[in-house]
C-alpha cells in the first residue's frame, strides 16, 4: 500500500509525465462539467442553482478574482513588506 | 453524584504528574491520559443530561459538569484531538511542553462543561496561560516576542469577558451559562468581544496568525485545535442568532483567504485559513437556526481534525528540513511522499471535496444560509471555499512538495508523527464517507443530506475549476519573500509611536537637566571653588567637587539608560500589571455579589 502510494506520487511529480498528468486533469474537468448537466435539481433554491455548469463557472471566476484582488491589495495598498519590517 | 467523571480530572492532575515520569513510562502516560479522557466521554454518553459536580465556593455556586449534546460533541473532539496531538509530540523530550499541552486541553474541556460563567472564566484563563508556553518553548527571539503579544491580547480578552459577566450579574442576569438576551447592553458586547477575540474574528484576530506559526512544531498542532473552537463552543452556547456574527463571519471567511494569497510562511498560511474556516462557524452561529448551529458544531468537529492534520503535515516538513518559507521549499515529493499524501487528505477535507469531512459539514452551514434566505452570504462563503482549495490544497502543497526543486535532503518524519497524521487522515475520510455518527452527535436532529447529485457535481465543479484557475495563474502566485501587515501593526508598530512619544520627552528632559547641571551647577561650583581655593585646601575642595560631579554624572548616565532603554519594559510591565489588577478587582466584585 505504502509502496503504491509512493509510486503514484513519484509518477505525478516527475516532470517527464507532466503531459500525461495534464491530460488526466483536463479529462476530469470535462467529465465534471458535463455530469453537471445530467443531475436532478430538486433542491435548487436560487436561480443560479438551476444553471448547469454554474459551479464550474463560479469556481473559476472566484479563483481568478481572489488571486487578482488579493495581489492588488498586497502590492498596491502597502500591505506586503520586507521580512524584517518589524525588526528594525 | 459520583458516576460522572469530568475528563479534565485526567488532564490537569496528569499534567503535574508527567514531569516525574521518565522514558517509556512518560510516553505511555502521554497516551494514557487522552485515552482516559475518551473513556470518560464514552461513559458520559450513557448518563442522563443535566448538571453534575456543583459546589459552593465563597458563596458562589460553581458547576463543573453541565452535560448536554452540545458539550458532549465538543468533549469528544477535544479528547480525540488531544490523543492525536500527544502521539504527534511523543518524540519530544521536553516535559514542559507536554505539561502545557495537557493543561491547555484540560482548560478547553473545563470550559466545555462549565455550568456557570465563573467556572468558565477560570478555565478560559487556564487555556491562555498554558498555551502561551507552547509558543515560548521554541525559545527564539521572534517566538518569545510573539508569545508576549499573544498573552497580552488574551489577558485583555479575558478581562473583557469577565467585565461583561460582572456587569451582567450586577444587572440581575443569571450566572448560568446560556443564551444571552440580545439587548445591546454593555455587558452583552463586552462578553461578545471577550469571546470573539478567542474566536479570532477580524480585526481582533491578529494574535492567531502572529503566534501560531511561531510555536513549536508540536505545540502549534494543539493551538490550531483548541482556542478558537472553544470560543466557537461558547458562541453557540451563549450567542446563537446574534445577527452581527453573520456579517463578521462572512467577512472573516474571505479575509483569511485574501491574506493566505500573500503569505509565504507555511504555517502562517494555514493560520489564515483557521480564520477563514472559523468564519463559517461564526456565520452559522449568527444565523442561529437549528440547521446552521448544527453546521457550526459539525464544522468545528471536522475542522479540528483536518486542521490538526494540516499543521502536522506542515510541521513535519519544518521538523525535517528546518525551513518554514515556501520560497525556500520545493521538490519534497520525492523524499516525503507519505507526508504529502497525508497532508493532501487534510487539504481535500478542508476544501470540502466529496467523500472528505469538510464536504458534509461546511456545506451544512452554506445550505443553512440559503435556507435562511441569505443568498449573498451563501455565495460569498462558496467563494471562500474556492480560496481554501486554492491555498491549502494547491498553493501550499505545490510550492512545498513540487514546484522548483530546493535540493533539500529530507526524510519522512518519525513514525509517531506519521501515525498521528494517519489517524487524523482516517477520521477525515471516515466522517466524509459515513457522516451519520457525527450527525447523531449534533445538538439538533439533522435533516440534511450532503450527497445529492447536484451538490456533488457543483462542489466538484467549483473545486476543479479553481484548480484550472490556479494553474493558469501559476506565475502570479509564486510566493514572495515578504510579510503582510495585519491588524497586529497597531500594537507592534503603533506601540513604537507610543514609545517614541514616551521616550522623546524623557530624553529631552534628561538633556535639559543635564544642560542646567553643566552650565549652572558646574560653573557655579567652579567659581565657588575658585574663590575658596586660596582659603581652603585646594585638593580637598577639588576632590569633593569632582566626587560630587562624578556622582551626578554617573547618576545622570544611569537615569538616561533607564529612561531610554527600559521604558518599553516599563510600559509592558505596567500594562500587564494594570490588566491583572483590573482582573482581580472584577473577580473580587464578582465574588462579593
Amino acid at each position: 500500500m505504502i509502496g503504491m502510494i509512493r509510486r503514484i506520487v513519484l509518477f505525478i511529480g516527475d516532470p517527464a509525465n507532466s503531459k500525461k498528468v495534464k491530460k488526466i486533469g483536463i479529462a476530469m474537468l470535462i467529465v465534471t462539467f458535463i455530469s453537471d448537466f445530467f443531475v436532478h435539481r430538486e433542491h435548487a433554491m436560487y436561480i443560479w442553482d438551476r444553471i448547469p455548469g454554474w459551479g464550474a463557472l463560479y469556481g473559476f471566476v472566484s479563483c481568478v478574482v481572489i488571486i487578482l484582488a488579493s495581489k492588488f491589495y498586497g502590492h498596491q495598498c502597502g500591505i506586503m513588506r520586507d521580512e524584517d519590517y518589524y525588526n528594525d | 453524584m459520583t458516576e460522572w467523571i469530568h475528563p479534565s480530572v485526567f488532564y490537569i492532575p496528569g499534567a503535574f504528574l508527567l514531569p516525574f515520569l521518565r522514558g517509556r513510562i512518560q510516553k505511555a502516560g502521554m497516551l494514557l491520559i487522552p485515552l482516559l479522557g475518551m473513556a470518560s466521554m464514552y461513559l458520559m454518553m450513557r448518563l442522563p443530561h443535566g448538571t453534575y459536580w456543583t459546589w459552593n465556593f465563597l458563596g458562589q455556586s460553581m458547576c463543573f459538569g453541565s452535560v448536554d449534546k452540545l458539550s458532549i460533541v465538543f468533549g469528544w473532539v477535544f479528547t480525540i484531538m488531544s490523543f492525536i496531538g500527544m502521539m504527534y509530540a511523543l518524540h519530544v523530550d521536553e516535559a514542559g511542553q507536554h505539561v502545557a499541552a495537557l493543561l491547555y486541553v484540560g482548560g478547553s474541556l473545563g470550559v466545555t462543561f462549565a455550568g456557570d460563567y465563573l467556572t468558565l472564566f477560570i478555565f478560559w484563563e487556564l487555556m491562555a496561560f498554558s498555551s502561551v508556553y507552547l509558543v515560548f518553548a521554541r525559545r527564539e527571539p521572534d517566538a518569545i516576542a510573539a508569545g508576549f503579544r499573544y498573552i497580552l491580547v488574551h489577558a485583555f480578552g479575558g478581562v473583557c469577558l469577565l467585565a461583561g459577566v460582572v456587569l451582567y450579574a450586577m444587572s440581575g442576569g443569571s450566572m448560568l451559562v446560556g443564551p444571552l438576551e440580545q439587548n445591546g447592553s454593555l455587558a452583552f458586547y463586552l462578553m461578545l468581544i471577550g469571546v470573539i477575540i478567542n474566536a479570532a474574528v477580524p480585526p481582533l484576530h491578529a494574535w492567531l496568525t502572529d503566534a501560531y506559526p511561531e510555536g513549536t512544531v508540536t505545540g502549534s498542532v494543539f493551538m490550531s485545535a483548541f482556542t478558537t473552537k472553544t470560543a466557537v463552543y461558547v458562541l453557540v452556547r451563549v450567542f446563537p442568532g446574534a445577527e452581527i456574527l453573520v456579517y463578521l463571519g462572512t467577512i472573516m471567511a474571505l479575509y483569511g483567504v485574501v491574506y493566505a494569497v500573500l503569505e509565504n510562511d507555511a504555517r502562517r498560511l494555514l493560520a489564515y485559513h483557521i480564520v477563514s474556516q472559523v468564519g463559517y462557524m461564526v456565520t452559522g452561529v449568527g444565523i442561529g437556526t437549528e440547521m446552521s448551529l448544527n453546521g457550526s458544531v459539525s464544522h468545528a468537529f471536522a475542522h479540528i481534525l483536518y486542521k490538526g492534520l494540516l499543521f502536522m503535515g506542515a510541521g513535519a516538513v519544518i521538523h525535517m528540513t528546518g525551513r518554514r518559507k515556501l520560497t525556500e521549499l520545493g521538490g519534497l515529493y520525492r523524499t516525503m511522499p507519505i507526508t504529502l499524501v497525508l497532508y493532501m487528505i487534510g487539504g481535500f477535507a478542508i476544501s470540502a471535496f466529496p467523500l472528505f469531512s469538510g464536504f458534509v459539514t461546511k456545506s451544512m452551514v452554506v445550505a443553512a444560509a440559503s435556507h435562511d434566505h441569505r443568498p449573498l452570504v451563501a455565495l460569498l462563503l462558496t467563494m471562500a471555499s474556492s480560496g481554501t482549495f486554492l491555498h491549502t490544497g494547491l498553493k501550499l502543497p505545490y510550492y512545498m512538495f513540487f514546484g522548483k526543486d530546493s535540493g533539500l535532503e529530507a526524510k519522512e518524519p518519525p513514525s509517531n508523527m506519521l501515525w498521528a497524521m494517519t489517524i487524523a487522515a482516517f477520521l477525515c475520510i471516515a466522517i466524509g464517507c459515513y457522516p451519520k455518527p457525527l450527525y447523531d452527535l449534533l445538538p439538533f436532529p439533522v435533516d440534511f443530506d450532503p450527497y445529492t447529485g447536484d451538490h456533488v457535481t457543483s462542489a466538484l465543479g467549483i473545486l476543479l475549476f479553481t484548480g484550472l484557475g490556479f494553474f493558469m495563474l501559476l506565475k502570479k502566485l509564486d510566493p514572495e519573500p515578504t510579510i503582510s501587515i495585519d491588524t497586529d501593526w497597531f500594537y507592534r508598530k503603533g506601540s513604537r509611536v507610543f514609545m517614541w512619544v514616551a521616550s522623546k520627552p524623557v530624553a529631552t528632559t534628561d538633556d535639559y537637566v543635564g544642560n542646567i547641571y553643566k552650565t549652572w551647577f558646574s560653573r557655579f561650583t567652579l567659581v565657588f571653588s575658585d574663590i575658596f581655593a586660596r582659603i581652603l585646601d585646594v585638593r580637598g575642595i577639588d576632590g569633593a567637587v569632582n566626587g560630587i560631579a562624578n556622582f551626578f554624572l554617573a547618576l545622570s548616565r544611569l537615569v538616561r539608560v533607564t529612561a531610554t532603554g527600559l521604558v518599553r519594559h516599563y510600559a509592558a510591565t505596567m500594562l500587564i500589571g494594570g490588566i491583572v489588577i483590573l482582573g482581580y478587582y472584577l473577580f473580587a466584585t464578582l465574588m462579593s455579589l
